[in-house]
């Protein structure tokens, strides 16, 4: 299965990753509706100092610990893909406390929200990676650990 | 208007030749006849031949065929042949007057030895002494020019179709092993007789049917080395490369074929390392005499002919044989006037040399 | 007044009904132009360092930015023009000698604008490279006058070293210093996809970049920076630096804020020197002084690369060109004086050196009319702007082009000509890690090739239209070329006639 990764030492820490996030899973036509004068839940988050940078968001486990641990069955997998049914979410943030990457937030909704490959939304494939100005963010097919 | 020389001149033809391998010599009635099936392939603006073996009396002098515009010219052009060369034989060349054929300036030729003396002097050998003869009278002599300069052979052209220029020098009367006829179609009008073809330098002629691309880049090259491209013509150039690479650079006439029609890159890759390796040299080598663009053509030259297309092929031109003679011209129907009887018609492939040689021994 | 304020030359212009306030310009501007207003949550800008790189106008996510020229201008003067002023000022403020980068900007004539292209109609047929063999391979290097045979008549083929080239086109000098390690590394890898080469300037060879040896041309200017005798053997030819197109006459200078780790290993110089090349090779004060020069180098890497000596196109350039010929060397580059460079005096690249065009047409006339035109390959750069450049180039008499200006471009460079602070947004012309890793050689390399793979293209389908199959028959093909509103003088000089002649 293809998946995010990332690619640290190209990556310039300039967060449009962040942004372009926020906007394709917005369901809004422009950008500045989607984002401006709103504070922003990206699923990815462009983590590091002064001297290395990187974009963190979900690995897609094959064992995913934030499944096992849903009280509310609201996480689950779909063709390898670990999706979140924010209408079963209760907002415990169980899963939060158990992600060893740190990949799920809370968004303003008070229920938690992550990276679904772009596949519930219009983009298709990840904005995050097509809009990488530097090639840090891939999304591709490599071996399963 | 300006005349050929002053501005580059582009023109479409038609081509035509024939060779006895055994050397058995000809009259110039059958490739004047070859011409006119393809008489649309001309517009009257010029005509011409080229016949090998046909002055078997003076073999050993040059033949200088020279147009003069009035006496005066003929005049300066005779002192300083006089001061460079014995002339063994001063006449005009006999012609026909006929109503096709108009303009006509003065025609004479000079059989005619270099003088040893200066040879010596210059210490050059006496083709490299008559060719930079020619060149300096055509370039700085007004109203001459010096259109046939080989031993036992000779080109006849004029303003006109090519059959009636045949009739015009009367052609029937001479014979030759070999004969290479042209008729040309310009694009212009300058009614020069000089800018017909063939085109010759000592015994090398060409006729040519195309218009080839290369020309400059050709043309400066070979400038380089001496020639002077008086015309601005393909066929002139195509001249000069042949006489550059076979007479100077002795390749052989196979070679110079890889050389003007080179197989292209990807050809050469295919063949064997050593032959890859000659052939890639010669193109890397001679890369500035590379000819592209449309081209047929037949070089005319001692004891042969050799006819080449362009690498292409965007030109016609057709072969046939029949016992030991071989007929080459842009149209089949040129062949079937010249041999009904031919046999084996091909065309050859684009930069295929076709070369064919008098039997070894034959000419003396 | 002490210090004049001299008003900025570009306006940050931000569309604030666009702006998202996502601070990426911010953090994308090495010259700290755009900062975030946490009080008024608004995104400000300090014009006075904008160098109008574009980097933060590209980023933009909502294009909410303009980068525009500032209308604050002086007094309307012919004469005395704003940048002339403020250069003044500038110098008054300073006492220093201007700093510039890239090529010459000024109004001056660019020939190849002046200068048309042949196609065929009718007497011969144009050629479609879909669907027929088109050749853009060329060899340079030195071609024997004579050919030899062998006791079978077979002619001999050892010929003098040549560089093979897919396409007339190669990556000219800029030294790892003046450039980055990535921006190195995305030329290396794209010579070696496209078959070409890339030049190392005079910044030696990073021992990674050994690899691309086949595919690298050494360079060993006056300062000899970097070289050693393993460094003559990587490369697949050397280049003898003696001039810029960008600043005939005068060396180089890398201050020694950029010698910093490996750069300073490459140049084999001290960490934080300045790498000073002077401005004539002190070894070559003459023409027969530069042929010793090309026979050490030729000993040194045993008679097996070509060697390029490279020239800035000065007022006697055929003539230095006739003497290079008979140096010994294989190949010359003439760089013209829209040449670009990393650095250079402001006058001296606005003011010294002649048309590229102009050179190359008469030093390839000279050295035929002296029949020594096969003893050498004539390479040209010095703002080469497309296909059709090269053409013209080429049907001039060039065997070559080299390319630069347009090389930084395909890799991100927006010419905002400020190479020499360091600074470049690009991650081109800087030594700063966090500006390098800008420059993905990945996503740079495959630029260079797209760009190198579309002039084929376009130079494939200008030949066809003249019927040319093989650039070797458009070498020289002045006939090829007409000129439009040029003087009598000038269309002598380049060899072509006016249009419509």
């Amino acid at each position: 299965m293809k998946r995010v990764f990332v690619k640290e030492e190209w990556c310039l820490g300039c967060h449009l990753c962040e942004y372009n996030c926020a906007y394709a899973n917005s369901g809004l036509s422009s950008m500045v509706k989607a984002l401006q004068g709103k504070p922003i839940f990206p699923r990815i988050h462009v983590n590091g100092n002064d001297s290395v940078t990187f974009a963190v968001s979900c690995r897609h486990c094959t064992d995913p610990l934030c499944v096992k641990s849903c009280i509310s069955g609201a996480l689950h997998r779909e063709n390898g893909v670990v999706c979140i049914d924010k209408n079963k979410c209760v907002g415990c943030l169980t899963c939060m406390l158990v992600c060893p990457y740190g990949a799920l937030v809370q968004d303003e909704t008070g229920t938690v929200t992550k990276c679904e490959l772009c596949t519930k939304n219009s983009c298709g494939t990840p904005a995050c990676v097509a809009g990488c100005p530097n090639n840090a963010i891939v999304f591709e097919e490599r071996c399963e650990e | 208007m300006k005349k050929e020389g002053q501005i580059r001149i582009p023109s479409g033809c038609a081509i035509s030749a024939m060779i006895s391998k055994e050397g058995t010599r000809m009259s110039g009635e059958k490739i004047i006849e070859s011409m006119i099936p393809m008489h649309d392939r001309s517009n009257g603006l010029g005509g011409g031949f080229a016949a090998y073996g046909i002055y078997p009396k003076f073999k050993d002098l040059y033949a200088f065929h020279i147009f003069f515009d009035d006496k005066v010219a003929k005049e300066e052009c005779e002192k300083f042949l006089k001061d460079r060369f014995e002339v063994v034989l001063s006449e005009v060349i006999p012609i026909h007057k006929i109503p096709e054929i108009t303009d006509v300036p003065l025609i004479y030729r000079y059989f005619v030895a270099p003088l040893q003396s200066v040879l010596a002097r210059l210490q050059i050998d006496e083709n490299e002494y008559v060719a930079r003869n020619v060149m300096t009278i055509n370039t700085h002599l007004d109203g001459t020019y010096v259109f046939s300069c080989g031993k036992n052979m000779g080109t006849f052209k004029a303003v006109g179709f090519p059959e009636d220029v045949g009739r015009f020098y009367k052609l029937d009367e001479y014979e030759g092993y070999a004969w290479t006829a042209h008729g040309r179609y310009p694009t212009n009008t300058p009614g020069w007789w000089g800018g017909a073809h063939p085109f010759a330098l000592l015994d090398y002629s060409v006729v040519h049917n195309g218009e080839i691309s290369s020309y400059d880049a050709n043309s400066r090259v070979v400038e380089m080395y001496g020639y002077k491209c008086n015309l601005q013509t393909d066929t002139e150039v195509i001249t000069y490369i042949a006489d550059y690479l076979l007479r100077k650079q002795g390749v052989t006439l196979e070679e110079m074929a890889s050389i003007v029609s080179a197989p292209f890159w990807s050809t050469i890759e295919k063949k064997s390392p050593k032959e890859a390796e000659q052939l890639s040299y010669l193109r890397k080598v001679y890369s500035g005499m590379l000819i592209t663009g449309p081209f047929s053509i037949i070089l005319g030259f001692t004891g042969g002919i050799m006819a080449l297309n362009d690498r292409l092929k965007l030109r016609s031109m057709v072969v046939g044989e029949k016992d030991d003679k071989v007929y080459i011209a842009s149209e089949e129907a040129a062949i079937r006037v010249m041999e009904p009887e031919a046999q084996n018609i091909w065309s050859p492939r684009g930069g295929e040399p076709v070369i064919v040689k008098v039997k070894e021994g034959v000419l003396t | 007044m002490n210090n004049m304020y001299i008003s900025p030359d570009y306006e940050v212009i931000r569309n604030m009904s666009r702006c998202i306030t996502c601070r990426v310009c911010e953090r994308q501007c090495a010259n700290e132009v755009h900062s975030f207003d946490p009080d008024g949550n608004v995104m400000i800008s300090d014009e006075s360092k904008c160098v109008n790189c574009k980097r933060c106008v590209s980023l933009c996510p909502t294009h909410a930015l303009k980068i525009v020229k500032n209308e604050d201008t002086l007094r309307e003067n012919a004469n005395w023009q704003d940048a002339t002023i403020k250069e003044i000022y500038k110098q008054a403020n300073s006492g220093g000698v201007l700093l510039s980068s890239m090529g010459n900007p000024k109004p001056l004539p660019v020939y190849w604008d002046k200068i048309l292209i042949n196609a065929s109609q009718v007497t011969n047929p144009p050629i479609d490279p879909l669907r027929e063999p088109m050749e853009t391979r060329v060899f340079l290097g030195k071609k024997p006058d004579h050919i030899e045979r062998d006791e079978n008549g077979k002619i001999k083929t050892d010929l003098a070293p040549q560089l093979e080239l897919s396409v007339p086109i190669m990556f000219s000098a800029m030294s790892y210093g003046s450039i980055s390690y990535n921006a190195h590394k995305s030329l290396a890898t794209a010579a070696k996809e496209l078959g070409i080469y890339y030049n190392t300037g005079e910044g030696g060879l990073h021992e990674d970049f050994y690899v691309y040896g086949e595919n690298t041309i050494v360079q060993v200017a006056s300062g000899r920076f970097g070289v050693h005798e393993d460094y003559l053997n990587a490369g697949a030819a050397i280049e003898i630096k003696m001039g810029q197109g960008a600043k005939p006459g005068i060396g180089g200078h890398l201050p020694g804020a950029k010698i910093v780790g490996d750069v300073s290993k490459t140049r084999m110089i001290p960490e934080g020197s300045d790498a000073i090349s002077p401005a004539p090779h002190h070894d070559i004060y003459s023409i027969e002084d530069l042929r010793q020069l090309v026979f050490s180098l030729k000993e040194a890497s045993q008679y097996k690369k070509p060697v390029i000596v490279k020239v800035a196109a000065v007022h006697n350039i055929a003539a230095i060109a006739s003497g290079i010929a008979r140096s010994g060397a294989d190949i010359i580059a003439i760089d013209g004086f829209r040449g670009g460079t990393g650095a250079a005096p402001t006058r001296i690249r606005d003011n010294v050196g002649i048309p590229i065009e102009l050179a190359l047409a008469s030093v390839d006339q000279r050295l035929r009319e002296e029949g020594i035109r096969n003893n050498v390959s004539l390479v040209v750069g010095g703002s080469i702007r497309s296909a059709a450049d090269v053409v013209k180039a080429i049907a001039l008499g060039a065997d070559a082009c080299y390319i630069a200006t347009a090389a930084v471009l395909a890799l991100g460079c927006h010419l905002c000509r400020t190479c020499q602070t360091g600074k470049c947004n690009w991650g081109i012309a800087t030594q700063r890690p966090e500006l390098v890793k800008r420059l993905n050689p990945e996503i740079g390399s495959q630029r260079l090739v797209n760009l190198i793979t579309a002039w084929k293209h376009e130079i494939k389908e200008l030949m066809g239209g003249m019927g040319i199959n093989s650039i070797e028959a458009l070498r020289g093909n002045r006939l090829m070329l007409r000129g439009v509103g040029l003087t009598g003088k000038e269309l002598e000089i380049l060899g072509i006639s006016h249009a419509g002649e």
